[in-house]
């Protein structure tokens, strides 16, 4: 009994940061609308600064100033992002300050390198705090029963701020209607700068009170964002309170899980958030999301149309210049090529999901990946043949999309991106921990193709085959009814459902489709690499799909295949350099506020006027 | 005559506001009914409630002797209601006629096709269509291009895809020039003689409404205060009170 209770004291502590953090994030998000993907990335920078800011200022008035001093530089630096990144496209839809915030993380990753070099830093004990207090016999570290004893506080001081003061009252106005702040009279662009400086110093703050449990390293980032978003989800977006009793509940949990069942932590929250979602589909103290409205960035989108003769013409000669590829060029070019195939197809299925179906889905690797381990398995335990394992990658795929649409397709919007992200983590951290089956982050390795297909050239053109038919097959789809129909649900639901559309039953059927053609990929990608690993699966690949889709440009398909081209060869250019996120990063930002149309987009627009408004004219 | 539609003691309370309350009235066969009232009335929840859009709080909806409260739009629409809405909804990232093409595929059940190329399924039929509402000249632009009262006649369009026997209209002419009203509505009026539509449609402009109506019903705070013929209504006090307290606003009618 007394071991549980401290156990409990234990998830209890863990808790504080966790809260900090994810009260950042829904605070954020309750004002400004933006789904701040860097938010873990404050976190980090929260520790490191924490860190530095402790080597310097001595004793116990040095550590505790230093994590107040952390917060207030980390929300400094927030600031700033809000005003030069996020300040020019608050117009712009939810995808593109989705993929801007992405940018940001890059930036944040290669500055901290940078700065803080690539070791782990230990944090320092906090003076005075050091030993342990025995609670019904039990060693409970001093240092987590301060915790305890401040969040707390810390939930009492935020509850006061938004409830008691007037810019709390202005916030929550905000957040239940933000056309009507602007009418207050209100200056929107310093509210907006002032929130988001406050949640990025919440986060700041959480970097800093668990340097003593756990320090700072260059992955905090990534690995505090996949249990924020849960806890945000579980609570309720911009709730405090149910952030406060997610985060909680999570701690606890994990703290439990780690005891009793070691290898199911990460799975556990997933599990958890899962379960909540299907009695609550809004979070526990959240209210129902009122779909974000689509801006439109540019002209609206024109109609589709099959392409003209210079499409039709520009379409062969790439095949053309593909098929004859194998006769000229050396072999890293046909694997470069097969990457960027393959990387076009997962593209242009999360461009079917994403531009067509309008549904953004932030866990579409996990549909990638899912393919790639689904053929390795077969393959790896059973020596499955080539050809038949390689058929299993997008049947497996898509029913797996089968199984995480049925959760998600109910939701929209943040709420629905959230979910995928969620799901695809679970399917992460299976892939990850459960390593009787998968060997973990050891992963797949000898998953070779077929006698007849194991030389670069003959691989080559399978992959052409599959791939380019993958994606014309894409776009035959895009243009019959089933395709219309998708569009019909994005473009006016109302009108769709008023006129006999299951506008939800199309969507759970497109988004297996997708699924299916992102294993489609998946399944070439894994016998091209003869090997897979969790990393197929991560939140990062998920994020070079839509960054792809993005700066080609979500309005065709073109758009994401011309990014996936794109976006291989930067990152093959990029990578050789030593900071190539910082500048892939800044690339990202300068396009979301440069051309927010995207690569194809903007050419598009130049095209139709250098052409002028010839067309318009012949009407 | 036999009645399409009926409606029992409807009711929509939002938070305790009655923004519809105890409606009761009933549509007969191709009659072309009109109901009227002041912004506010609770005429648009009436027709979100008829078509399913919303829930009532209390009440039931009537369709040939079948119950339909509570059913989806989708499935209301498949017996063969059809509706057009107050803000319009139609489809920005299409043209004219796949608006209207859009419509007719869901009608002949191929929404789930891949195989056919969509721009040329029932593209005659539609184009039919858009004949019917004078919209056959646009049929190639983009949608998001229209001004706002081809908006509302490319949904007639729309709503007329699967020959429905009712059809709800919510605000038909709003945003266009007068002579077009006029028109519009004559149209209506002919597609009710000649294909036996029942037509329920809200209106703001009484030169339409008592040009047209076969029937005229009042609504005022959520409550039918009266109904009757154009001469009824036009001449009942309490409706003259509740629009502006006054005689005023008929004036034109009267005169016309
Ligand atoms: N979701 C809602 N929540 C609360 N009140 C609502 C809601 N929707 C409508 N109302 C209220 O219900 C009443 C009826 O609205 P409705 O839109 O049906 O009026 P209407 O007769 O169509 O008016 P108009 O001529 O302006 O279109 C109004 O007072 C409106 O403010
Ligand atoms: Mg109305």
């Amino acid at each position: 009994m007394a071991f549980f209770f401290a156990q409990f004291l234990t998830g209890l502590a863990n808790a504080a940061a966790l809260f900090l953090v994810a009260s950042g994030l829904s605070l954020i998000f309750g004002v400004t609308r933006i789904v701040n993907f860097a938010h873990g990335s404050f976190y980090m920078l929260g520790a490191f600064v924490g860190v530095t800011l402790m080597d310097v200022l001595p004793g116990a008035v040095g550590f505790w100033g230093a994590i107040i001093l952390t917060g207030l530089a980390v929300g400094a630096i927030g600031a700033f992002v809000e005003m030069v990144v996020l300040r020019p496209i608050y117009r712009a839809p939810e995808l593109f300050q989705l993929v801007a915030t992405f940018g940001v993380i890059l930036v944040i990753q290669d500055l901290a390198l940078m700065i803080w070099g690539a070791e782990d830093r230990l944090g320092p004990r906090a003076p005075g705090l050091r030993g342990v207090w025995r609670i019904f016999g039990e060693p409970v570290p001093k240092y987590d029963i301060i915790l305890i004893a401040i969040t707390p506080f810390i939930l009492f001081a935020l509850w006061y701020l938004i409830t008691r003061t007037r810019v709390g009252v202005l916030v929550r106005a905000a957040t239940q209607d933000r056309e009507m702040v602007g009418a207050l009279g209100v200056n929107q662009a310093r509210l907006f700068t002032g929130v988001f400086a406050l949640g990025s110093a919440l986060a700041g703050w959480g970097g800093a009170l668990q340097l003593p449990k756990g320090g700072a390293d260059l992955l905090m980032d990534f690995n505090i964002i996949g249990a924020v978003f849960v806890v945000v989800v579980i609570g309720g977006m911009g709730s405090l309170p149910g952030a406060f009793i997610a985060a909680v509940l999570i701690s606890v949990l994990s703290v439990f899980g780690v005891t009793y069942l070691p290898q199911s932590t990460l799975v556990l929250m997933f599990v958890v958030m899962a379960i909540v979602l299907i009695v609550r589909p809004y979070g526990l103290l959240g209210r129902e999301e009122v779909a974000g409205e689509h801006g439109q960035v540019g002209a609206p989108e024109t109609p589709i149309r099959p392409y003209g003769r210079t499409g039709k013409l520009l379409v062969a000669g790439l095949l053309a210049l593909l098929a004859a590829l194998p006769l000229f060029a050396e072999q890293f070019v046909l694997t470069l090529t097969v990457d960027m195939i393959v990387f076009a197809l997962f593209a242009a299925s999360l461009h079917f999901i994403l531009g067509t179906g309008g549904l953004v889905s932030f866990g579409h690797a996990a549909f990638f990946g899912g393919g790639a381990y689904a053929a390795a398995l077969l393959v790896f335990h059973t020596d499955t043949r080539m050809e038949l394992a390689f058929l299993f990658a997008p049947f497996a795929a898509g029913l797996l999309a089968l199984g995480i649409g049925w959760f998600c397709i109910r939701l929209t919007g943040v709420y629905f991106a959230m979910l995928t992200l969620a799901f695809s983590q679970l399917v992460w951290s299976l892939a990850f921990q459960w390593r009787d089956v998968t060997r973990g982050d050891d992963g797949l390795v000898n998953i070779w193709p077929a006698e007849w297909l194991n030389s670069p050239a003959a691989y080559y053109y399978f992959t052409l085959a599959l791939g380019v038919g993958g994606i014309l097959f894409l776009r035959h789809v895009i243009h019959a009814p089933f395709g219309y129909a998708l569009r019909a649900g994005r473009d006016s639901p109302r009108q769709a459902e008023a006129t006999g559309i299951d506008v939800k039953r199309i969507q759970y059927a497109a988004f297996a489709l997708a699924g299916a053609m992102a294993g489609l990929a998946g399944g070439i990608f894994v016998f091209s690499k003869g090997s897979v690993f969790p990393t197929e699966l991560e939140i990062g690949a998920s994020f070079d799909a839509l960054i792809v889709v993005f700066l080609g440009g979500v309005k065709t398909l073109a758009g994401g295949v011309v990014g996936a081209g794109f976006m291989t060869l930067v990152e093959d250019w990029l990578t050789r350099l030593e900071y190539w996120r910082l500048l892939l990063g800044l690339l990202i930002i300068a396009v979301v506020i440069i051309a927010p149309e995207g690569i194809v987009g903007s050419l598009r627009s130049l095209w139709t006027r250098i052409r002028g408004t010839e067309s318009e004219v012949t009407k | 005559m036999t009645e399409i539609l009926r409606v029992e003691h409807l009711k929509k309370s939002y938070d305790g506001f009655l923004a519809v309350n105890d409606v009761s009235f009933s549509v007969a066969k191709g009659e072309l009914k009109a109901l009227i009232g002041p912004n506010g009335a609770g005429k648009s929840t009436c027709f979100n409630m008829l078509m399913g859009q919303l829930k009532p709080t209390a009440g039931t909806v009537w369709l040939d002797d079948k119950k339909i409260t509570g059913l989806r739009p989708r499935e209301i629409w498949r017996r063969g209601v059809g509706r057009t809405f107050q803000i319009t909804g139609t489809y920005p990232s299409m043209t004219v006629i796949e608006n209207v093409q859009m419509a007719l595929m869901s009608h002949h059940r191929k929404l789930y096709a891949i195989a056919p190329r969509a721009w040329r399924l029932y593209r005659d039929e539609a184009f039919e269509f858009l004949k019917t509402v004078e919209m056959e000249d646009q049929a190639d632009r983009p949608c998001s291009v229209l001004a706002y009262g081809d908006l509302k006649r490319l949904e007639l369009a729309i709503a007329l895809c699967h020959r429905p026997r009712l059809l709800l209209m919510d605000e038909p002419t709003a945003g266009m020039a007068p002579s077009a009203r006029i028109a519009l509505m004559q149209l209506v009026a002919d597609i009710v003689r000649v294909q036996g539509v029942s037509v329920l449609f809200t209106e703001h402009d009484m030169d339409v409404v008592f040009a047209h109506s076969h029937h005229i019903m009042v609504l005022n705070r959520g409550e039918l205060i009266t109904e009757g013929s154009a001469e009824e209504v036009r001449n009942d006090a309490r409706v003259q009170e509740v629009y502006l307290g006054g005689g005023t606003l008929f004036a034109e009618a009267q005169n016309a």
